[in-house]
């Protein structure tokens, strides 16, 4: 037996919220009387972080600390509507709709800050710490809680904000698919590194780097969270899961999770992402959004490498050590590939 | 359906409930004594989101009898933080954003806590190996690892 | 493990924010280590039932007959429900969205369609009472014969597996058995072409497996309202789709949910919410039903397998002037989200590349197996496996490193893209360069000196080409599967308007306006404004901790004035507000 080192590589891209448009966000914004506010919406947090993004991106555009904010989703009665969280569309889509409805409501404190400075609103500033000031002289300042005590008990104010996003659906045409898809594109490109035991089949990830455009970084530890498990899916799709593994042929399908393989805490690979960021013209503060992107180029780069390493080409997924021997046996035996590049630049 | 009497300490206080005779564990947690700290992900004993303690060692609930748990220590995650004190591995788990949608993380802090009960300074073999019957679709895992190597304030490098 | 490359595009964002780029803690995970956070199933309800289905245990079969009386007589059962008791027992997920006709029921009624098709509900005090009926329940079936390929689905005489789409596949614009892309003549450019590239690919079906299987629980609130914890994905769309087949009015419904344990694209469908809410309905009880996890893997809707040929015509420098992509997308059954899927397929072909001839086919098709439904990479997962292999095919075939052959071909800023519109806002060439050098990856200088920034859109690049169209695959002609060129459409043109795009304000030349925000006091840092960083530095960034949350080591040039500038960097969405369009 012998292990056979090989690397792979691919490159894509992938569109950000649901292609052709007609996908909806809501957002509702407002205040208690202390200055700390709600944001009510109906989007989903299946844990790629949506509650903390829209926290972030509501605290930005109001200029008011993070723990002044707390969003509460979703409750169909109080959550304005909201496609849901899929296609990558939550960041974007709803990102957006949380800084219009923001936008909306930081116009009222200014306004009623305004009115208790006896200035005009176009002159304050926020400092992003719970307070209000005159631009150029932080001495004449308000804080944003007596602001909202003021709107509430004497001007008779309400500080709160509405917002949405939607692109309107666009038409396919039926003869040459022309199409309005999607308005913000992230990138990506991968390497792999494999080793394959040419007896058994067996393919062991070494090491995965990647360079990921994302447009703005709302938050890196979740858009961590994103690659991290995300790269992980992408070596369980390459080389573990399926329900049918002798597609079409329905049979000797997995019934639970003896059967159907992922990779345990003892099958992970190292990997390093470089994260670029070329904001979206129309992304809120520029972001697109990296959940579902993130195996994409793990599938194709594994089985480059495989390639590389022994010289078969496994275009049926997933890349069992079955398909892997077969394929040997068929070449007559392993056939390495010229190598590419030495060792990586990390670590 | 002939009911049985059934009680046993929940997170250190006196607990007492009917069960059917082939009822789990898991079952009498959740919808008789109202902690939803344990999860449902299998009820085979294949994903360990069910995992609590019963006199110090990790158990899947889903096969747990309840009526086997009679005056024993039954510990779930609820149960973890001293106080408004989060434990060192709750701690440990935010700090390294262990998390993402959260359904595995009850089990899997209990596994880790009976981990470092009995080993406090595992190796990342151990960790691995503590953690094997716990699944989890969402972190790939290295932060989990992390975060109880960082709780055991080991560096997971000691030689076993 | 994770580095930030803040030099990279630093001119086209301003990175003086307060909140957003920093890595702070989520909102949810003090709830989540304490084991506090609430899951749909996380919720006391006194007098709880619990609803479990019948299943089909044929592929493709037609029911005789369904016997009930020895179920409802069962222990412990309140209620036994077979299609009759849906009220609009025929649903198509996207109906909501008008796209597709209603083809699938919530209960079986006169056949089944695969194995694990839900025929009879049963709803009992216990889920093991509730087993133990499923049992009493009796269905007579008469087989018919299965279809499970994709190409052997559309060809005639093949069994029809779902009878709103006899042909065996989804019917686009009521004309096509298929969607079309067509971008100049791929057949003349693979005439011309030094090598011709052609290899099949398949994707496996593949299960989203989250550790929270799909379920609900519904119960009676009052006014006349049900309260409905539930794990969709999207929460209006669950409950309009379960309002629509119950057919209630929508405020009767009070969806709860938001927090849900991974998804992945397998809780789009509503499996659960209908039969849940219909069992509190008739029981007045609430009613919990929750998929165990064989029923998940077996039934819980799995991503589509796709088939994928690729044939690309490239020159001997490595360009690839012409790609043909024929794509079939097993949709299973029925055809929740498969539709949408294909076109957002055909949408993203061929890949972020800049290739002057290109041409789609993707398919439909029927077959008799659970019906596959979205998960992350919906649409584009299965072409980028085939895309990327295949890209290296041709590396291999042109004798050309496979990075180099990415950035020789690589959209730009200014290319036309095949559906017809320019593409934007590109970094594919920024990717690559990175990836590479990171991974030891040795690239030419002129590899390296390339950027998505510059040089796209040059000449024929920007230009929409004169377009060879077919009537191939059209619904009811005889010699519906082939048939030649019909017309060639003149260079430039287009049939499609173009939608409203949101416009923010301050953003130029699809570009980020540089700032969109807020401005804080104290004002930014006073540093002397830099020279503008390289599109590609080609050494190694500093070294980085693993990630880099605020106050980046590279300041960001001084940002300009923006004479476009609202207050506070208002945005605005011209389609929306109607205030400003570019
Ligand atoms: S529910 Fe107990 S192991 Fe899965
Ligand atoms: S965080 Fe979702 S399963 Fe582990």
């Amino acid at each position: 037996m012998a292990l056979y080192e090989g690397r792979g590589m691919a490159s894509v891209n992938y569109p950000i919220g649901m292609n052709l448009g007609g996908d909806p966000s809501q957002a509702l914004i407002h205040s208690n009387p202390d200055g700390k506010f709600t944001v009510a919406l109906s989007a989903i947090d299946l844990g790629q972080g949506m509650k903390q993004v829209s926290r972030q991106i509501a605290a930005e555009t109001l200029g008011v600390p993070i723990e002044d904010v707390y969003v509460d989703t979703a409750d169909s009665d109080t959550g304005p509507h909201d496609m849901g969280s899929f296609a990558s569309r939550g960041t974007h889509r709803m990102g957006n709709a949380v800084i219009a409805a923001a936008r909306e409501a930081r116009g009222v404190l200014l306004e009623a800050a305004a009115e208790e400075l006896e200035v005009s609103a176009d002159d304050l500033v926020t400092d992003g710490r719970g307070n209000i000031h005159v631009r150029g002289a932080p001495s004449r300042s308000i804080t944003v809680k007596a602001t909202a005590l003021a709107a509430q008990f004497k001007q008779g104010r309400t500080i709160a904000g509405r917002g949405i996003f939607l692109i309107p659906l666009s038409a396919v045409d039926a003869e040459t698919g022309e199409m309005n898809p999607n308005t913000a594109f992230a990138h990506a490109c991968l390497v792999a590194d494999v080793s394959v035991d040419d007896e058994t089949g067996e393919v062991t990830v070494l090491r995965m780097t990647s360079a990921y455009e994302l447009g703005r970084v709302i938050n890196p530890r979740m858009v961590e969270q994103q690659l991290a498990g995300g790269a992980w899916m992408g070596i369980s799709h390459a080389l573990y899961e399926t329900p049918e593994p002798y597609y079409p042929d329905p049979e000797h399908g997995p019934r639970d999770f003896n059967e159907y393989l992922m990779p345990g805490p003892g099958d992970i690979a190292p990997y390093h992402v470089t994260v670029l960021e070329r904001p979206a013209p129309d992304g809120p503060f520029g972001g697109k959004g990296p959940g579902e992107m993130c195996a994409n180029p793990v599938l194709p780069a594994i089985a480059n490498a495989i390639y590389n390493a022994v010289g078969v080409r496994v275009d049926e997924l997933p890349m069992t050590p079955e398909k892997i021997l077969r394929g040997i046996k068929a070449n007559g035996g392993v056939r390495p590939q010229p190598r590419r590049g030495g060792p990586a630049n990390w670590r | 359906m002939a009911k049985h009497p059934v009680q046993f300490r929940l997170n250190g206080s006196d607990r007492a409930t009917f069960v059917d005779g082939a009822e789990n564990l898991l079952n009498t947690l959740r919808r008789g004594l109202g902690d939803f700290a344990p999860k449902y992900g299998c009820g085979q004993g294949t994903c360990g989101v069910c995992t609590v303690l019963v006199d110090g060692e990790p158990h899947l609930s889903c096969l747990t009898l309840a009526v086997a748990c009679e005056g024993r220590h039954v510990e779930t995650a609820s149960g973890m933080a001293d106080g408004p004190d989060f434990h060192p591995l709750q701690a440990a788990f935010m700090d390294h954003f262990a998390a993402q949608c959260g359904f595995c993380t009850p089990g899997m802090l209990t596994a880790a806590r009976a981990l470092l009960a009995k080993n406090p300074n595992p190796t990342r073999d151990e960790v691995v190996e503590a953690i094997s019957g716990n699944i989890c679709r969402c972190t790939g895992y290295e932060p989990i690892i992390a975060a109880i190597l960082a709780a055991a304030g080991s560096s997971g490098a000691r030689r076993a | 493990m994770l580095e930030m490359r803040k030099d990279l595009f630093a001119d086209e964002r301003d990175d003086n924010l307060n909140e957003v780029g920093k890595g702070s803690q989520r909102q949810d995970m003090p709830g989540h280590v304490t084991a506090r956070t609430r899951f749909f199933d996380d919720h006391a309800f006194d007098g709880l039932l619990h609803l479990k289905v019948v299943r089909s245990p044929h592929a493709h079969a037609r029911i005789r007959s369904i016997d009930i009386a020895a179920a409802a007589r069962a222990p412990g059962v309140k209620r036994v429900l077979r299609g009759a008791d849906v009220p609009v027992n025929k649903n198509t997920l996207l109906s909501l969205i008008n796209f597709g006709k209603d083809d699938e029921p919530t209960l079986a009624v006169s056949k089944v369609c695969y194995k694990g098709e839900p025929v009879v509900a049963i709803i009992a005090d216990t889920e093991a009472q509730a087993h133990a009926a499923r049992k009493l329940v009796r269905v007579e079936y008469e087989p018919l014969k299965p279809v499970f390929d994709v190409e052997e689905a559309l060809k005639p005489g093949a069994p029809v597996v779902n009878e709103t789409y006899p042909g065996n596949y989804f019917e686009y614009h009521e004309r096509f058995d298929h969607q079309k892309l067509r971008f100049g003549d791929v057949d003349a450019a693979f005439a011309r072409a030094d090598q011709v590239v052609e290899a099949r690919y398949q994707m496996s079906p593949i299960e989203h497996a989250p550790t929270e299987t799909n379920g609900t629980i519904a119960a009676p609130e009052h006014n006349d309202r049900y309260v409905v914890h539930s794990c969709a994905q999207g929460l209006f769309f669950s409950l309009g789709t379960t309002a629509k087949i119950l057919n209630l009015e929508s405020n009767r419904l009070h969806f709860i949910g938001g927090t849900v344990g991974g998804g992945f694209g397998g809780k789009v469908d509503s499996l659960t919410e209908p039969l849940a809410v219909l069992g509190a309905m008739l029981t007045g009880r609430p009613v919990r039903y929750v998929l165990d996890r064989e029923e998940e893997m077996l039934t819980g809707s799995p991503r589509g397998a796709e088939r994928i040929y690729v044939k690309d015509g490239v020159m001997r420098d490595g360009r690839i002037v012409a790609r043909h992509i024929r794509s079939y997308f097993d949709a299973g059954a029925y055809t929740r989200l498969s539709s949408y899927a294909a076109i957002k397929c055909t949408a993203h072909i061929p890949g972020p590349y800049s290739i002057p001839n290109v041409s789609s086919d993707v398919y439909v098709a029927y077959t008799n197996r659970c019906p596959s439904t979205a998960m992350r990479g919906f649409g584009v997962t299965a072409v980028d496996f085939a895309i990327e292999v295949h890209m290296d095919r041709v590396a291999e075939a042109v004798n050309m490193d496979p990075m180099e052959l990415r950035i020789l071909n690589a959209y730009r800023d200014g290319d036309m893209k095949a559906h017809r519109r320019v593409a934007k806002n590109t970094a594919l060439i920024e990717c690559v360069q990175v990836a590479a050098e990171k991974a030891g990856w040795p690239l030419s200088d002129t590899a390296r000196r390339q950027t998505s920034v510059a040089s796209g859109g040059a000449g024929e690049r920007g230009q929409i080409p004169a377009t060879v169209i077919d009537q191939r695959g059209q619904i009811g002609r005889p010699d519906t599967r082939t048939g030649g060129p019909t017309q060639t459409l003149p260079a430039g043109t287009t049939r499609i308007a173009l939608s409203k795009e949101p416009v923010m304000e301050g953003a130029r030349d699809g570009r980020a306006a540089p700032t969109q925000v807020p401005r804080y006091e104290p004002a930014p840092r006073h540093e002397p404004a830099r020279a503008q960083p390289p599109a590609y530095a080609p050494q190694p960034a500093p070294p980085a901790p693993s990630y880099q949350p605020a106050s980046p080591p590279p300041a960001p040039p001084a940002p300009a004035p923006s004479p476009a500038h609202t207050q506070h960097g208002a945005v605005r969405f011209s389609s929306v507000f109607g205030t400003r369009r570019r």
